[in-house]
């Protein structure tokens, strides 16, 4: 069971963010609107194409996730590690995630914030952008924290057994979280906001750009982390069976403490800065991060399939028929599968991302929203809306209602993210940019821009972006009603996650301290990133003021 | 070996194919670099960023160009080369980050502020080629197109 006062807190940080999300969402139509050059205008309804599109990404990339990865974090820490969860601490990361989201929400809806979430310095924000985000990211650090006196308690109190698998996927999370958000957090305090605010005259923009996307990559996997615990440790139960290897698990997430980070160089295979030795390095270490990717995929499947036989499953492949793909009393499952599935399309366009001499083909094209739609739009949203459903019923001890709806939203979301991503990757190998406002040059037939080649692609990505938005519609009529249901005392006090059990429960071994781990990650991140630094500094580039 | 206790061999043999997996695709791809030239922009720091964008013809059917970006242009454009012409891209930017990217090439590059980028292109084919600025760079970004003309 969850504590009450905790649960409010869970219950905020889900449907906040959610609520803006429904913001992101809109606009996200209205994207595919204007690229498909169906909207021509450079605004709609008062918003401006290029501050919805900021609105987009700050909302659906940044505050939704990180609000989704903390209240799932406090879920788990308070189910796992016997009410775990420092209320104080909980308390302050409240407080600090909400008040610079409103904070950074008000130069964004006035459209003095364009900047993408990228912030694109030397682009110039309203500094109460830069605030906001701050203290969203403080408020996550803060959360993180007010969970480590009670891991420490567990651990002291349970010597003989291992951490539970669930809370060392939360711990990962936050870990990678917390050393790669301390470059941009350098970035935003000591370049951004003083020059925002005019205090100095300009920013080194290549020494921004590497302290960006030093974040930019470890942040897909605080992204992805939280799907995989769901996918480690519900889905399996989901399925009726159990989790295969409980020391894989494990494996897997200490691995990504170690590998997410020394690679995001593999995002500027095209700048100026950084010799092409490091950004070669970059780009071997990003196919080793696929090595736990692979290994999950692996170690799920046999899940899945364990869970299948022990239903009557048979068969090479017909076991697949005995997954609860449909079952309305098991609706969270296919939010969790279908994520799996967008995901194979998502990691296999991943690798072809980091494989270098691609970059010149598809960097900046539309081939990569189209690609990152199949990551933190596939698993990543598919498992928040799942989640934060069951969660929000869960702690409220509501049911959810029309559960036949809430099974069709996965299956509706996956067919609209498929055609949306297979128009933009067609158009992206084609040469179509991203981020663009299509619809004023390219894509507006009396303009000498004008590209006929590419309007088939973005009137398929159009179709796919209204299927994506239809799906969410459909999920918000579905949590609206749950939430309207009447509530039960006692289903609130006996809730808990689903928890599966492990085949193969081996001694954990060298995957039982987060210490070494921790460390071979730290070590590589030296190793991989002291060099271009230095090579960024000793190119001595003048500030650029904007 | 610690890391062995208690593992279920069937997963070793998975990790073991994950890794050989990824080696194979980094042997093709340093195969791609160093055989076939298929590469990514290097660091160019030997280069002052210049103010005046500029067309220059070094030899018979080889060019410098110094592209100059800026809010939303690309100068000089038209640019204008004879088929079959080597060129030299030399990128910077007057204001912001914007991107350069030649339609039909493999010239795909960032183009910031202070400093500067550099990739080669032969035009092998007559007629115009769009240079697209794929980097928002602000509200008239999607109309940042600029023009190369291969002459037969």
């Amino acid at each position: 069971m969850i504590r009450r006062n905790l649960r409010a807190i869970i219950v905020i940080e889900l449907l906040l963010p959610l609520l803006l999300t429904l913001f992101g969402v809109y606009h996200g139509v209205l994207q595919v609107l204007y690229r498909a050059g169906i909207i021509q205008d450079v605004s709609f309804l008062g918003i401006g194409y290029y501050q919805g599109l900021t609105a987009h990404g700050v909302i659906n990339a940044i505050v939704l996730t990180t609000f989704f990865a903390v209240a799932f974090g406090h879920a788990v820490i308070s189910q796992y590690l016997d009410h775990g969860v420092s209320m104080a601490g909980a308390w302050v990361g409240f407080v600090l995630m909400v008040g610079g989201t409103l904070v950074a929400a008000y130069p964004i809806f006035t459209g003095q914030a364009n900047v993408l979430y990228t912030f694109y310095a030397p682009m110039k924000a309203h500094p109460l952008f830069y605030f906001g985000v701050v203290f969203l990211v403080v408020g996550s650090w803060v959360s993180f924290w007010a969970w480590i006196p009670g891991y420490l308690r567990w651990r002291k109190s349970h010597p003989a057994q291992k951490t539970p698998l669930a809370a060392v996927g939360i711990f990962a999370t936050f870990i990678i979280w917390q050393i790669c958000t301390l470059p941009v957090a350098y970035e935003v305090i000591v370049q951004l906001i003083p020059w925002s605010l005019g205090w100095t005259p300009g920013v080194n923009v290549v020494l921004s750009r590497l302290l960006f996307w030093f974040f930019g990559h470890p942040l897909v996997y605080f992204w992805l982390l939280p799907a995989y615990v769901m996918y480690y440790t519900i889905m399996p139960r989901l399925a009726g069976g159990k989790l295969y290897s409980d020391f894989y698990g494990r494996f897997v997430f200490m691995s990504f403490i170690v590998l997410s980070s020394p690679l995001g160089l593999h995002h500027q295979f095209t700048e100026p800065a950084v010799s092409s030795g490091y950004k070669a390095l970059h780009a071997a270490l990003t196919f080793l991060v696929a090595v736990p990717s692979l290994v999950t995929a692996f170690t799920l499947a046999a899940s899945l399939e364990y869970g299948a036989r022990q239903n009557g499953g048979e068969g090479l492949f017909a076991w697949w028929g005995k997954l609860p793909h449909f079952d309305p009393q098991r609706w969270l499952f296919p939010y969790l599968f279908m994520g799996l599935v967008i995901f194979v399309l998502g990691g296999i366009t991943g690798i072809i991302n980091a494989s270098y001499g691609m970059a010149s083909l598809v960097h900046n094209t539309s081939w990569i929203p189209a690609h990152f739609h199949l990551t933190v739009a596939g698993p990543t949203f598919l498992a928040i809306l799942g989640m934060s459903l069951y969660l929000c019923a869960g702690v409220l001890g509501k049911k959810v209602a029309a559960p036949r709806m809430a099974v069709a939203v996965p299956y509706l979301w996956t067919i609209g993210t498929f055609t949306f991503s297979a128009g933009l990757f067609y158009g992206g190998l084609h040469g179509v940019p991203r981020r663009t406002n299509l619809g004023m040059s390219f894509l507006d037939s009396s303009s000498d821009a004008y590209r006929p080649d590419w309007v088939i692609g973005e009137h398929i990505g159009a179709v796919g972006g209204c299927l994506m938005g239809l799906a969410v519609l459909l999920f918000f009529y579905v949590l609206v009603r749950s939430l309207l249901a009447p509530a039960s005392v006692p289903a609130a006090d006996s809730f808990a996650l689903p928890d599966s059990a492990a085949v193969h429960d081996e001694d954990a071994g060298v995957v039982k301290n987060f210490r070494p781990w921790v460390v071979a990650g730290i070590i590589a991140i030296l190793i991989s990133y002291i060099p271009p630094l230095v090579q960024v500094l000793n190119a001595r580039y003048p500030l650029a003021a904007g | 070996m610690a890391i062995a206790r208690g593992i279920p061999n069937v997963e070793k043999r998975v990790v073991v194919a994950a890794l050989l997996f990824c080696a194979a695709m980094l042997a093709l791809i340093a195969y791609a670099a160093v055989r076939l030239g298929i590469t990514v922009p290097g660091c160019v720091t030997n280069v002052k960023p210049f103010a005046n964008g500029e067309l220059i013809q070094v030899a018979p059917g080889r060019y410098e160009a110094h592209v100059v970006s800026k809010m939303f242009s690309f100068k000089p454009s038209p640019l204008k080369v004879p088929k079959g012409s080597v060129v030299d891209f030399y990128l910077t930017s007057q204001d912001i980050v914007h991107g350069f990217y030649i339609d039909g090439t493999d010239v795909n590059l960032m183009a910031i502020p202070n400093a500067v980028s550099y990739a080669q292109a032969q035009f092998k084919k007559a007629g115009k080629y769009q240079v697209i600025c794929h980097e928002y760079c602000g509200l008239g970004h999607q109309d940042m197109v600029g023009v190369i003309e291969v002459t037969p």
